[in-house]
């Protein structure tokens, strides 16, 4: 139920929400919960009078909404001009084929998530590849696939554990 | 002050405020569309009616471009053409290719204007998106592979429906129109109503068939297979077979409903007759008795859905009354299979409607006593010239003949049903006899009349003034049941048709109605009232028949059981 007072304390900051402050608001509330859910997207449409569709419409248009929880471990990929340049297409396809994902998708099991993001504005360290806002700079594919592996292996451990 | 533009190096003229599309297609110069709905503001989308105009580097989409004095325009000129013919070449390199297949062959706008265009072999190659079939509704079936991206239906189920229940969805080459979370339109807020259908230029969206179930029972020797066609079937279905909009082909559509097969063809506007002469007098009771007012008609499907999901608070509001299909299924396998001695579970009940949410209705499972539907299969009118079509039989070569008696006969009221305001005029003959013992001195009201989406009038009976409405498009029925929320108190009666127009525009119709061909239909109907000598429901002799032998009186124990429904609160993506 916690998740339901976000979107309140969210729409509760606007006055009078109307249809212009859609997107502030969907931002506003991936940021206090890390994603957008079905639940609180049909929420803000009834408060701003939109049917779920058009909010669900306008979500999936921006890249910068995911519809999946985050995962323990969030992996970011940049695919901004001078990471392209360096390679990031290929570590994109290397963490996508390790995790079993696609970039926007989370985990089975909640351990990870992937998200592509345009540019982080450090293109002189390209290709970054954040993991839970660590930063790793000028990653190659074996680089990368060590990163991962290592991160897998402590998340099989932690299922152990538990 | 008219506008002077030169197209084609032909003066065309245009009144100010005009587009450029709208003074081309009064002027006859056609310039073909895609997107293009006439009643709604202009989106440019698919970029099908650019022209050349002179001055303008770049050519101009005739839907969006406003006409002003002096222009020149070339409308076809090679520059323009290649551009369409190239628009028509991407669309069809992310186009499945199953056209013999495709329900829509024959009648699809893509496949038109490919044509026209002289599209002869494949110049744009490259990845096809595929998704998934969504069969889910009970309506409608929903192909996004063949979307086209026009977006009418997105605006006709947002801006004149007013429900929203598709958008667009995710951006450039992987956007779909899709329900809120891609999810079955089953569980979205979709009416069922069949405006998506009849708008859209491909074969995207079309309705669920049902001609399997019923050839199947056509063929079943041990059924009885019994049908009935809707007021508004006679005034529409001639028209797909080359008559003039608003032909009434009442006769030709019995003759061709016997030759396809089926045992008894009944005529729904029986069950209209039956509809008011319930629907009247629950008017009567909740006036008289301090019912819930205004009462609100409740034979539109798509209309009964949207108030049950999105405005619960006046299911109280609707008439208990079951449509006519509803009505005239339920005396089907009762009062009928009783007189013709076969059980009701050997008969098999087809209704041929304007409709797509009929489909929807005739599955609800309170429609129905003892596991047995009342209706079985619902047709298009669609659906049943396929049929036609399909035995190789033209509807003008065939003799009128009269529908079985029973439940065949039926007043011009009842016929009146087909069009916006119909209901409304049927009901107020019959409350006024109720309420006075005498007809309404002048029968047809005109303020109640033509094809507005909003109609008023006041009407005295006997010292009472009563207020009513009747609105048609749902988008309408919103600001009327906003309005009431308000506060407002000055109305008793209410008829709400889902669709623009009434029946005669129904999401069932034949493909590319104009608003002429409405107006036309409307027109039959009209002239049907005018001219046929039982004008009023209850004077229908069938119909009294049926009270006496059957029935008891209106609003009796039987009709309670038969004829009468309650209403859900219905959880819906909204």
């Amino acid at each position: 139920m916690i998740a339901n007072d976000d979107v309140g304390a969210v729409l509760d900051g606007y006055a009078q929400p109307r249809r212009e402050h859609l997107i502030p608001i969907l931002q506003e509330v991936q940021d206090r919960q890390g994603y957008l859910s079905q639940e609180a997207m049909i929420r803000i449409g009834e408060r701003l009078h939109l049917p779920a569709s058009k909010v669900y419409g306008v979500a999936t248009f921006y890249n910068q909404f995911r519809f999946q929880p985050k995962g323990r471990v969030h992996c970011t990929v940049c695919r901004g001009t001078a990471c392209h340049v360096k390679g990031s297409l290929a570590l994109l396809e290397t963490i996508k084929r390790m995790l079993k994902i696609d970039a926007g998708q989370t985990t089975r099991d909640g351990a990870f998530s992937l998200e592509v993001v345009a540019c982080m504005g450090a293109c002189g360290l390209a290709p970054l590849v954040t993991l839970n806002e660590e930063f790793h700079a000028a990653v190659s594919v074996d680089s990368i696939q060590r990163i991962i592996r290592k991160q897998l292996k402590a998340s099989e451990a932690d299922a152990r554990a538990k | 002050m008219m506008i002077e533009m030169e197209v084609n190096n032909r003066k065309v003229s245009a009144e100010p405020g005009e587009t450029v599309l709208t003074a081309l297609e009064r002027a006859g110069i056609k310039v073909p569309t895609l997107c293009h709905l006439a009643t709604l503001s202009p989106t440019g989308a698919c970029r099908m009616c650019v022209v050349e105009v002179e001055g303008q580097r770049n050519l101009v989409p005739a839907c969006a471009f406003p006409a002003a004095e002096g222009l020149k325009i070339t409308t076809h000129s090679p520059r323009a053409v290649r551009a369409r013919k190239t628009i028509i070449e991407l669309l069809l390199a992310n186009h499945p290719d199953d056209c013999l297949y495709c329900m829509r062959s024959g009648e699809c706008d893509l496949q038109d204007l490919a044509r026209e265009h002289g599209v002869r072999d494949r110049r744009f190659c490259g990845g096809r998106n595929v998704h998934r079939l969504d069969v889910s509704s009970p309506a409608i079936l929903r192909d996004p592979d063949k979307c086209i991206l026009c977006g009418k239906c997105v605006r006709v189920c947002e801006e004149i429906q007013g429900v929203g229940a598709i958008d667009f969805l995710g951006r450039g080459s992987q956007a779909i129109v899709g329900t809120a979370f891609n999810q079955g339109l089953n569980i979205s807020s979709c009416i069922n109503c069949g405006q998506c259908v009849t708008v859209c230029p491909t074969g995207a969206l079309r309705e669920q068939s049902h001609l399997k179930e019923v050839s199947a029972a056509l063929h079943d020797s041990d059924m009885m297979v019994v049908v009935q066609h809707a007021p508004s079937i006679s005034v529409t279905i001639a028209e797909e077979f080359g008559a003039r909009p608003g032909h009434d082909a009442s006769g030709t559509l019995n003759a061709a409903l016997r030759r396809l097969g089926f045992d008894r063809v009944f005529d729904s506007a029986f069950a209209a007759d039956l509809t008011i002469m319930e629907e009247a007098s629950e008017l009567v009771q909740r006036i008289q008795t301090g019912g819930r007012l205004p009462m609100m008609t409740s034979c539109s499907p798509g209309w009964v859905k949207f108030v049950e999901q999105q405005y619960p608070d006046f299911r109280e509001n609707l008439s208990t009354c079951k449509s006519p299909q509803q009505m005239l299924g339920a005396v089907i396998k009762t009062y009928f299979a009783d007189k013709a001695g076969v059980p009701p579970e050997k008969i098999f009940s087809v209704a041929v409607m304007p409709c797509a949410a009929k489909k929807f209705e005739a599955q609800r499972p309170e429609m129905g006593r003892d596991g047995l539907a009342d209706v079985d299969a619902v047709l298009t009118t669609r659906e049943l010239v396929r049929m036609i079509r399909n035995l190789g039989m033209d509807l003008r070569a065939l003799d009128p003949e009269p529908a079985d008696d029973v439940l065949g006969e039926r007043s011009s009221a009842g016929k009146m049903f087909g069009v916006t305001g119909g209901v409304m005029e049927a009901a107020l003959r019959t409350a006024h006899h109720l309420l006075t013992g005498t007809e309404l001195p002048a029968l047809r009201l005109k303020p109640l009349r033509g094809l507005r989406g909003v109609k008023h009038a006041r009407v005295t009976i006997n010292g009472l003034e009563l207020g009513v409405a009747v609105v048609s498009g749902l988008g309408n029925a919103i600001k009327l049941l906003e309005e009431l929320r308000a506060g407002r108190d000055d109305l008793h009666f209410i008829e709400v048709m889902t669709c623009p127009g009434g029946c005669i525009a129904g999401g069932g119709q034949p493909f590319k109605t104009d608003i002429a061909a409405v107006r036309a239909r409307m027109r039959a109907l009209y002239t049907i009232d005018r001219d046929e000598p039982v004008r009023m429901s209850h004077h229908n002799e069938a119909l009294q028949r049926l009270y006496r032998e059957f029935l008891g009186a209106p609003l009796g124990e039987r009709s309670h059981a038969l004829l009468h429904t309650h209403y859900v609160q219905r959880e819906v993506v909204r």
